[in-house]
């Protein structure tokens, strides 16, 4: 007999070889090895988690009470995938080119990124799906009970409650774990999708193993079970047409709406194509699902005792049999069902409340806004863990408080027409323009409280919210507002009659509103670029050029998506517009990229407010308004051909002005270094004449002549360590240099640097990582040290700080590693940024700085020849030089 | 230059193709809905009414069509922007 802890020692190893696979799926994406992690196979069995346990367990009992009504529940799925073209494949492009994170955010983002609108859906989402994820844990409880039962013992309601609160917290582990290791631009999750797609192969084996076993182990083959079937309870074609018609529709729309397909659809989509894919392979997925479920139905009602309850067939027909393997892959199954719909729709509602409600309240908390100080990722994270936890603890709640009955067996499809109420409001998001914020929060608040009223307090149970009196007579004896018989139209199906007036006063809601409502710009921006997706995918410009500086934008950036990520992809805008560095122009496109960045990790609303805050201000433009005008149409086509021709004009022509500049400064250059250079050498030399002519005349004291012997001295050294370094440089920058490669460790380097810029007491202090430091070099380490010994002691002689303080930190981007010089004074204006690797060029104070001004100029040409770089790296409070060094590879080639 | 025999004249005939297969993707789920909801015009009950097990198999075999007319569809099907290239191609 398969006694009960042996079924949890299996549940506990499948769950930890789920972990795995979530593991190494992870790790082989952060290895840019995510190749087969993005198959179009592997999106299909993501979109599985559609069948849950509800669907797994859950079917065959529906069979065995009404024939084959269950099928809808898969015929409108298929469908609306056999009809991708229609509606997913613009939701799939909407949703990549705005980077949308949810279903609310496909609402918010729409509706001229309204926050009230994201706090809507996210609202009724969760008042939809949470009793749907205490529906999962009732049925993973109850699939233990079986085997408890199975075993001779029977469960204390108290055992019950233990399991479902055991796994509701094994679920919130994994899925933080899994869900929230990190604030992806396109918030997509490798291991969890992997781990899902998994569950899905398990559960289909499983139900088809049990399907197998009952036709040709128990039925004796398909043509004696089809007798079996003309024989049974459920022998005849009875079905409603109502029902038929309205369940299709429904499960068609929840397949739309439900926050955790439109998670696997549209946001984990990584490319349109496997829509193709899976426009046939998903209805095949279903239809294996529901393959054997009559079979099984009739089988089960055929040899169990009566009264056994169908719900559990799967699990107890090959129990009764004596198949304890199979009854555990079976088990296995529906375990899968529910912890992969768990998952995912934890992931899903978690995004939407942290991104829709949290963050846009935090931020509101504080009164600067996105420019605050410290990292805004880690609230981020944190808001969306707890949410996680949150939204398990409600699901698990409401398991507790309904009781873990029959009460919970109806909530799937109540949980479907909950949600089914966003699909007006979508399909006119994607199709009509005309289509308003104000219209679409009527529609959505009219359909969710029908829902409510009609469908979802009844469901609690008789006089449990709503009392019998308010049942039979309506609210305060007014007969038209029963919540079954609204309007006074007696005797629909209670789930019929609540869909059918609920979507239909919410599409009527939606278009009257509309109709009469008057959107504001963002909104018909928005709208157009929604609707018209496909025609101009490039994006919307709203804004204007105008006060944002590139500084404040990318501090902001980094403390969202991280310092690397951030300083590379300004480096990369603004390497496209030709510049060198870390600041692009503020163009418009530039902000806007930015702003659909920011929206992949906190949600469009979110970012918007943010970046408005820095470009001060969201002004919408007079050609953006033409470029939404229906009669331009003509012109924006136009406009864009031109756009397209002038954007590789304008690149051209920025790299032509650049080197125009470069060239006029230069020859200003050649001039004023000979004038310096003049000027460096005659003023030692000038001393040297003077004091030497004294010595000459005579007739001083020992002690003047000593004095003045020693500022002849003084001043020879100094020219003649201009005059070095004036050969050095041209040394390297003729490229005579000669190069001695040694091997080193970088720790070592920056020791020797350190005691060889020779810092006073009370000076500067140096802030270093040794733990960062064990970079192997191999290049030319005297001349590496040169740099950081400059470097060291440019802030030491520069840095204004009270408590001056240098920071030297070693990491790893894209580019290779780097070596960080951070001091906390007050930096570099940026009208001085571009100049100060130039010779001569010295900020400020010229006694102090003691030099000739040539140390960063040769620094420069030191790391060219190595085959690395130093820059100046904004944004970081103080002065801040990056030395990115050589790869070992670029020396060897030499 | 004159056409095959056999052929009607016609210019850019593979993105001629292509925009009829995308009409027809776009009628796919239409057929299918119409196909699915036709046994509800079978008579009911359990005197002269259709059975169950007919049912279920004609609901099935209409899924097996569907899914083969989605996958025919689906490999013929060139990603968008290949259709001027077809055109192209075909001139």
């Amino acid at each position: 007999m398969l006694t009960f802890n042996l079924l949890v020692a299996v549940a506990l190893s499948y769950v930890a070889f789920l972990f795995i696979v979530a593991f190494v799926a992870e790790r082989r994406a952060a290895q840019g090895d995510d190749a087969w992690l993005s198959a179009p196979v592997i999106y299909t069995l993501s979109l599985s988690i559609y069948c849950t346990a509800w669907t797994f367990y859950g079917a065959v009992g529906y069979a065995a009470r009404s024939g084959l009504e269950y099928l809808t529940i898969y015929l409108g799925p298929s469908l609306v995938m056999l009809g991708w073209w229609w509606v997913l494949r613009k939701l799939v492009r909407i949703g990549r080119t705005h980077r949308i994170t949810s279903i609310a955010d496909l609402i918010s983002s729409r509706f001229g990124k309204s926050t009230a609108l994201g706090v809507i859906v996210t609202l009724l989402c969760i008042v939809g799906v949470a009793p749907y994820i205490a529906l999962q844990l009732q049925s993973i409880t109850l699939s233990f009970a079986v085997f408890a039962g199975e075993g001779g013992a029977v469960w204390e309601a108290s055992d019950l409650n233990s399991v479902a609160l055991w796994s509701a917290a094994g679920l919130a582990l994994f899925t933080v774990l899994f869900g929230t290791r990190n604030l992806d631009a396109n918030e997509r999750h490798h291991g969890v999708v992997m781990a899902i797609a998994v569950e899905a192969v398990v559960k289909l084996a499983a139900l088809l193993a049990v399907g197998i076993f009952v036709v040709w182990g128990i039925g004796g083959g398909v043509a004696s079970t089809l007798e079996r079937i003309e024989t049974s309870d459920i022998a005849h074609w009875e079905q409603s047409g109502g029902r038929w018609m309205g369940l299709t529709f429904l499960s068609a729309a929840a397949f739309l709406c439900l926050p955790r397909m439109f998670h696997v659809l549209v946001v984990e989509n990584a490319n349109e194509r496997h829509l193709a894919t899976a426009s046939w392979a998903f209805p095949t997925y279903v239809m294996l699902m529901s393959l054997f479920v009559v079979p099984i139905a009739v089988v089960g009602l055929d040899i169990l005792p009566a009264g056994s309850n169908p719900d559990l067939f799967v699990l107890s027909v090959p129990l009764s049999q004596g198949r304890e393997g199979l009854a555990t892959l079976s088990f296995l199954g529906g375990f899968s069902s529910a912890t992969s719909m768990v998952i995912v729709a934890t992931i899903a509602l978690a995004t939407m409340v942290s991104n829709h409600i949290v963050v846009p309240i935090w931020l509101r908390s504080r009164s600067q806004g996105a420019m605050m100080s410290g990292d805004v990722r880690a609230i981020v994270l944190m808001a969306r863990r707890v949410s996680i936890g949150a939204v398990l603890a409600l699901g698990y709640v409401y398991y507790r408080v309904s009781g873990g009955g029959g009460a919970l067996a109806a909530i799937g499809l109540i949980s479907f027409a909950g949600v089914a109420q966003i699909l007006p409001v979508m399909l006119g998001a994607i199709f009509w323009r005309g289509a308003t914020r104000i219209g679409a929060a009527a529609g959505l608040l009219t359909g969710f409280a029908i829902w409510g009223w009609s469908l979802f307090l009844p469901s609690f149970g008789e006089d449990a919210v709503i009392p019998m009196s308010v049942m039979a007579q309506g609210p305060w004896g007014i007969d038209w507002l029963r919540p079954q018989a609204l309007f006074g139209i007696d005797g629909i199906d209670p789930l019929l009659h609540a869909t059918f007036w609920s979507i239909l006063l919410n599409a009527a809601m939606f278009v009257l509103c509309s109709l009469i409502s008057f959107p504001n710009p963002l909104e018909r921006l928005q709208g157009a670029q929604f609707v018209n997706v496909f025609e101009h995918s490039q994006g919307a410009r709203a804004w204007a050029p105008n006060a944002a500086q590139a500084e404040d934008l990318l501090i902001m950036v980094q403390r969202i998506i991280g310092p690397g990520q951030a300083q590379s992809i300004f480096q990369k805008a603004a390497a496209a517009q030709g510049k060198e560095g870390y600041l692009p122009d503020v163009t418009p496109e530039f902000v806007q990229s930015i702003e659909r960045l920011l929206s992949g990790s906190v949600g469009a609303a979110t970012a918007h407010a943010m970046v408005s805050q820095v470009t001060e201000g969201a002004s919408v433009s007079v050609e953006d308004l033409i470029a939404v005008a229906d009669e331009a149409a003509q012109i924006l086509e136009y406009s864009s051909k031109l756009e397209a021709k002038s954007a590789e004009q304008e690149r051209t022509a920025r790299a032509l002005r650049d080197a125009n500049a470069k060239l006029t400064a230069l020859s200003i250059q050649k001039d004023a270094f000979l004038s310096q250079i003049s000027h460096e050498l005659r003023t030692p030399m000038t001393s040297i004449r003077a004091f030497s002519e004294i010595l000459q005349d005579g007739g001083l004291a020992a002690e003047a002549q000593r004095k003045y012997a020693g500022i002849i001295q003084e001043e020879a050294t100094r020219l003649t360590r201009l005059l070095d370094d004036l050969l050095d440089l041209t040394v390297l920058e003729n490229g005579q240099v000669v190069l001695h490669p040694q091997e080193g460790m970088l720790h070592d380097l920056l020791d020797r640097a350190v005691s060889a810029a020779g810092l006073l007491d009370g000076g500067i202090r140096i802030v270093r990582r040794k733990a960062d430091e064990g970079v192997s070099l191999l290049t030319d380490l005297d001349r590496l040290g040169q740099v950081f010994i400059n470097l060291i002691s440019n802030a030491q002689k520069y840095c204004d700080a009270k408590t001056p303080e240098l920071r030297i930190v070693v990491h790893r981007v894209a580019g290779g590693t780097v070596v960080d010089f951070v001091d906390n004074g007050t930096g570099i204006p940026p009208a001085q940024q571009q100049v100060i690797f130039e010779k001569f060029s010295r900020l400020g104070d010229h006694a102090r700085a003691g030099g000739a001004g040539l140390g960063l100029a040769i620094c420069r040409e030191i790391m060219e020849r190595l085959g690395g770089r130093v820059s100046y790296l904004p944004g970081q409070g103080g002065a801040a030089f990056r030395v990115t060094l050589p790869k070992p590879e670029a020396l060897a080639a030499e | 230059m004159a056409p095959p025999p056999g052929q009607p004249l016609f210019l850019a005939r593979a993105g001629y193709r292509q925009r009829r297969l995308r009409d027809a993707l776009r009628l796919l789920p239409v057929f299918g809905a119409i196909l699915w909801m036709l046994p509800l015009l079978w008579p009911k009950g359990s005197d002269e009414g259709y059975s169950n097990g007919n049912a279920l198999i004609y609901i099935f075999a209409v899924w097996v069509l569907l899914i083969g007319a989605a996958l025919l569809m689906s490999r013929r099907l060139r990603p968008e922007g290949a259709i001027e290239e077809a055109e192209d191609a075909d001139r």
